[in-house]
């Protein structure tokens, strides 16, 4: 195991973890926004979580007003800049462009919505501003963009907003989870400090337990939870403890708190999963200076839950796939992780795609690595909320009432991963905007009885 | 089969193709002319001469984009010729002496004078240049000096400077003309009755190309000041075209015409042709991209003709002159409805909302569901990807389907034209069993009471 910084100097690391792709100048911008045929009842704001008027704001840069497009999509969604970047928009709203239908790639909506936040970031315009106090509070738990937005979208409405959360860094996975050349640790601070500036006080280091949960709706008028996951799951094989065997995000956590010449990362690196974070990880290993990346998935390419153009980004960056990989052990040298013994997989049922699977008689190999990613997904952690009378978890989901966000239990709202036990940065964004809608209601409603 | 044969005799001025540049700034100079016609330009119409040479301002051009496309139109605030006469007169004598066989003909504009006319005439054609161009259409700077289309907004003026023209001039004589009048037919049958012997048109449109929205200075600025110029480029094709074919039409001027307004692309010079231009002038196209251009304009030409059998320009020049009717001369009975064709459509709902807001409501739209879509659907509609499945146009579950309501269509095209997938949206006639009546017929069959007043449409 070695630092990053032995192999690749420091500019190399920084260009490796630019941002990709990079932004928009502004003529391409242009360009690009011409290139959209302005649809009527737009499949691209149909596809976006948060409704993003996407014609309207691709017009907006067409007709040389950034900001305007800025606030076109920062009324929708506070982390616009953050979705802009992470966004998959290929299932997306670039996903329905209406211009793949005609043969054509689709719209850069992504990264003309990240070309107006810029702007707007660049010239330091905020758009929007607390409303008149109503004397109503309301707690978050969880900085991440659901609370996060639910604190936003609180303070626009007049309400006071507490957010707080057991990290010493704001932001949730959108400031240390996600790959760093996707939204760097900078940019992702500069979306918490437009919260913070609204006059939404953010508490870190501030774990909030059942107990503090029950004092909090005891001493708020509305709470919001949106606590997000838990660890990454176990593999549950021999050797899962070893030094050389992480987690994803404690291994792309590292790409954005540290300095990149830093970074843990080995010579031979087998990540293990098939999802968008496996993803994350081994382009991160890649671009951190592995020799070889290998993401071990045990089924099959058709059944990968990572997106297509996540795959392809493998593809460029040179990492290997071992389709129908089980692991089953952690194999061991010097008191530390040397490899991963698998066996080979293949459908219970031929031609299943995501069915039980069987593994292959005399299949048993071994991939040398000296760093084992765990990459399976996080575990939900919802279950300390059933002690709360009426919340209700359903295999690890919190159970809310999607129109607006309500638990069973009273003054108590819930938004972003714990409710779907993992979605996309834009879900929570809008989980946390319906939320706040709602407690606005009613809050109001209590204030006129 | 043989080629055609694009070799042009135009008011007796030969030349090896219709391709001629406008009198502007690419025939400026010796240089410019003989780099154009190395090139392949057919002819050139020289900058236009004068005894003085004038003086300019900077900056001189302004432009419009749209939408991120460059140069919609352009706009200049330059005058004619800057140069002396004499070294103009010589650098044309060299030219056309070692390009004898394209046709060069010298634009001039002077003081309304009929001594200065004879002057510049008998200097010009000293040149062995093959004819002259009188400039009667510059709308900026000359004009406010009583020459350009300050003459040719007069058809009086208009006749008698043709004819102190005519009164020298052994070679051809053509008179450019203004589209700044209300009708330029009364222009063109002016320079008909001067004894003009062709007529090129149009000459350029007055405009304001606009103002800086940070300054608030017009555009083109000179020294924060601007004022108005000739417009020209793919903007005015349109206007070019109607005023062309008019002149065309007009049975009072037989005479030939030399089409300029917006050709960029053969064709555009195809219309200008089929409208009654022999020639066509080009100069915008060519400030933009350079004389290189010409060659597309000759085999484009070229294919098209070869395609319908015409032989030489002559087999088309004017072909359709005789359909551009007065609107009383149109079928009321003639009904065509629009049909989407839904294997192509994008679902992008422009035809809808056109249709709705600007013209007729009658595009019904029907949200399906992605999954209902899907099943009849190409399955190149549909991306796969990370376990979703991603239908393209559309979002939320659903598809919207755009049909035409038929029973209210009036048949107004505009679907069609916003529609971006060509061929999606196209008309078609229908039977309304009804025969044929202009506007004319009806209002003769009302006054002798044979014809019912026709009901108005249904509207939404």
């Amino acid at each position: 195991m070695h630092r990053a910084g032995d192999r690749l100097n420091s500019a190399t690391l920084a260009k490796n973890f630019a941002d990709d792709p990079p932004a928009l100048g502004d003529r391409d911008a242009v360009i690009e926004a011409a290139r959209c045929v302005f649809c009527y009842d737009a499949p691209c704001t149909r596809a976006c979580p948060t409704d993003i008027d996407v014609p309207k704001f691709i017009r907006q840069i067409l007709h040389d007003d950034a900001l305007g497009a800025a606030r076109t999509i920062l009324d929708e969604n506070v982390f616009g800049g953050s979705c802009a970047r992470a966004c998959p928009t290929e299932v997306l709203c670039e996903g329905v462009c209406v211009d793949r239908a005609r043969g054509k790639a689709p719209v850069e909506i992504g990264r003309l919505q990240r070309y107006a936040c810029d702007v707007a970031d660049a010239a330091g315009v905020a758009f929007h501003e607390a409303g008149a106090d109503t004397g109503r509070r309301v707690a978050i738990v969880g900085a991440g963009p659901a609370g996060l937005t639910c604190a936003y979208e609180c303070r626009k409405r007049g309400h006071a907003a507490t957010v707080f959360d057991a990290s010493d860094v704001a932001g949730g996975l959108n400031t240390v989870g996600i790959a760093a050349y996707k939204i760097s640790t900078a940019f992702a601070l500069t979306e918490v400090a437009r919260v913070e500036r609204l006059g939404v006080d953010v508490r870190l280091g501030h774990a909030i337990d059942t107990d503090g949960l029950r004092d909090l709706l005891h001493d708020f008028d509305a709470v919001f939870v949106g606590v997000g996951l838990g660890r990454t799951r176990d593999l549950d094989i021999d050797g899962e403890s070893l030094p050389g065997v992480v987690e994803a995000l404690d291994f792309v956590r590292q790409t954005h708190t540290g300095p990149l010449a830093d970074c843990t990362v080995g010579r031979r690196v087998v990540v293990i999963g098939g999802g968008n974070t496996a993803v994350d990880v081994a382009t991160a290993a890649a671009r951190l200076g592995a020799e070889e990346v290998t993401i071990a998935y045990r089924r099959g390419e058709a059944a990968m839950p990572a997106f297509r153009h996540e795959y392809e980004r493998t593809q460029k960056d040179g990492i290997r796939w071992q389709w129908f990989a089980r692991p089953t052990a952690i194999v061991e040298r010097d008191g530390r992780a040397a490899g991963v013994a698998f066996v080979r997989t293949t459908p219970a049922e031929p031609g299943s795609r995501g069915g039980a699977l069987a593994d292959v008689p005399d299949s048993a190999f071994t991939l040398d690595a000296d760093l084992v990613v765990k990459a399976l997904g996080q575990a939900p952690h919802a279950d300390w909320l059933t002690a709360i009378d009426g919340v209700a978890v359903d295999r690890g989901r919190v159970v809310v009432d999607p129109a607006t966000g309500r638990t069973g239990a009273k003054k108590l709202w819930a938004g972003g991963d714990c409710i779907t036990r993992g979605a996309e940065v834009v879900d929570a964004v809008q989980q946390g905007k319906i939320a706040a809608r709602d407690i606005d209601r009613v809050l109001r409603e209590e204030a006129t009885r | 089969m043989s080629r055609p044969d694009l070799t042009t005799t135009f008011c007796g001025i030969r030349s090896p193709n219709p391709f001629w540049l406008a009198s502007a700034p690419p025939t400026n100079s010796e240089y410019q002319v003989r780099r154009a016609f190395e090139a392949g330009w057919g002819g050139a119409v020289w900058k236009t001469l004068t005894h003085e040479p004038i003086v300019n301002v900077s900056s001189r051009y302004g432009a419009v984009d749209y939408d991120g496309r460059k140069v919609m139109g352009l706009n200049n605030i330059e005058l004619i010729t800057d140069r002396p006469l004499d070294v103009n007169l010589r650098e044309i004598e060299r030219v056309k002496r070692d390009f004898p066989d394209r046709a060069l003909v010298v634009s001039l504009m002077v003081e309304t004078n009929r001594d200065a006319w004879h002057d510049i005439v008998r200097q010009v054609e000293a040149t062995g240049a093959d004819g002259l161009e009188l400039n009667f259409g510059c709308p900026h700077g000359m004009s406010e000096r009583g020459m350009g289309s300050a003459v040719g907004q007069v058809p009086d003026y208009t006749t008698m400077i043709v004819e102190w023209v005519k009164e020298v001039a052994t070679t051809p004589v053509l008179v450019k003309l203004t589209p700044n009048v209300t009708d330029v037919t009364a222009i063109g049958r002016a320079a008909a009755k001067g004894g003009a012997d062709a007529v090129s048109l149009i000459n350029t449109v007055n405009s304001i190309m606009g103002v800086d929205l940070d300054r608030l200075t017009p555009k083109p600025d000179v020294a924060g000041l601007g004022s108005h110029g000739g417009y020209c480029g793919p903007a005015v094709k349109p206007i070019a075209l109607h005023m062309v074919s008019a002149i065309a039409g007009d049975p009072e001027i037989d005479l030939p015409v030399s089409g300029i307004g917006g050709v960029q692309a053969w064709q555009d010079a195809v219309e200008f042709m089929l409208l009654g231009a022999s020639t066509v002038q080009v100069c915008t196209a060519v400030m933009h991209y350079g004389f290189r251009i010409v060659e597309h304009l000759v085999e484009g030409l070229e294919r098209w003709m070869t395609e319908h059998g015409f032989m030489t320009t002559a087999d088309f020049v004017g072909a359709s002159v005789p359909r551009i009717k007065t609107w009383g001369d149109l079928d009321l009975n003639h009904a065509v409805v629009a049909r989407i064709d839904q294997s192509t459509c994008i679902h992008c709902g422009l035809c809808y909302i056109a249709c709705e807001d600007g013209c007729h409501q009658s595009i019904e739209k029907t949200p399906i569901a992605e999954a209902d879509y899907t099943a009849g659907a190409a399955p190149d509609r549909v991306l796969r990807s990370g376990g979703h499945a991603i239908v393209t146009g559309g979002g939320d579950g659903i598809v919207n389907r755009y049909t035409i309501r038929e029973s209210t269509c009036v048949g107004c095209n505009m679907c069609s034209l916003v529609c971006p997938v060509d061929g999606c949206i196209t008309m078609h006639p229908v039977d309304n069993g009804k025969p044929p009546m202009t506007w004319n017929d009806y209002q003769a069959g009302l006054a002798d009471g044979t014809i019912e007043p026709i009901e108005p449409p249904e509207h939404a």
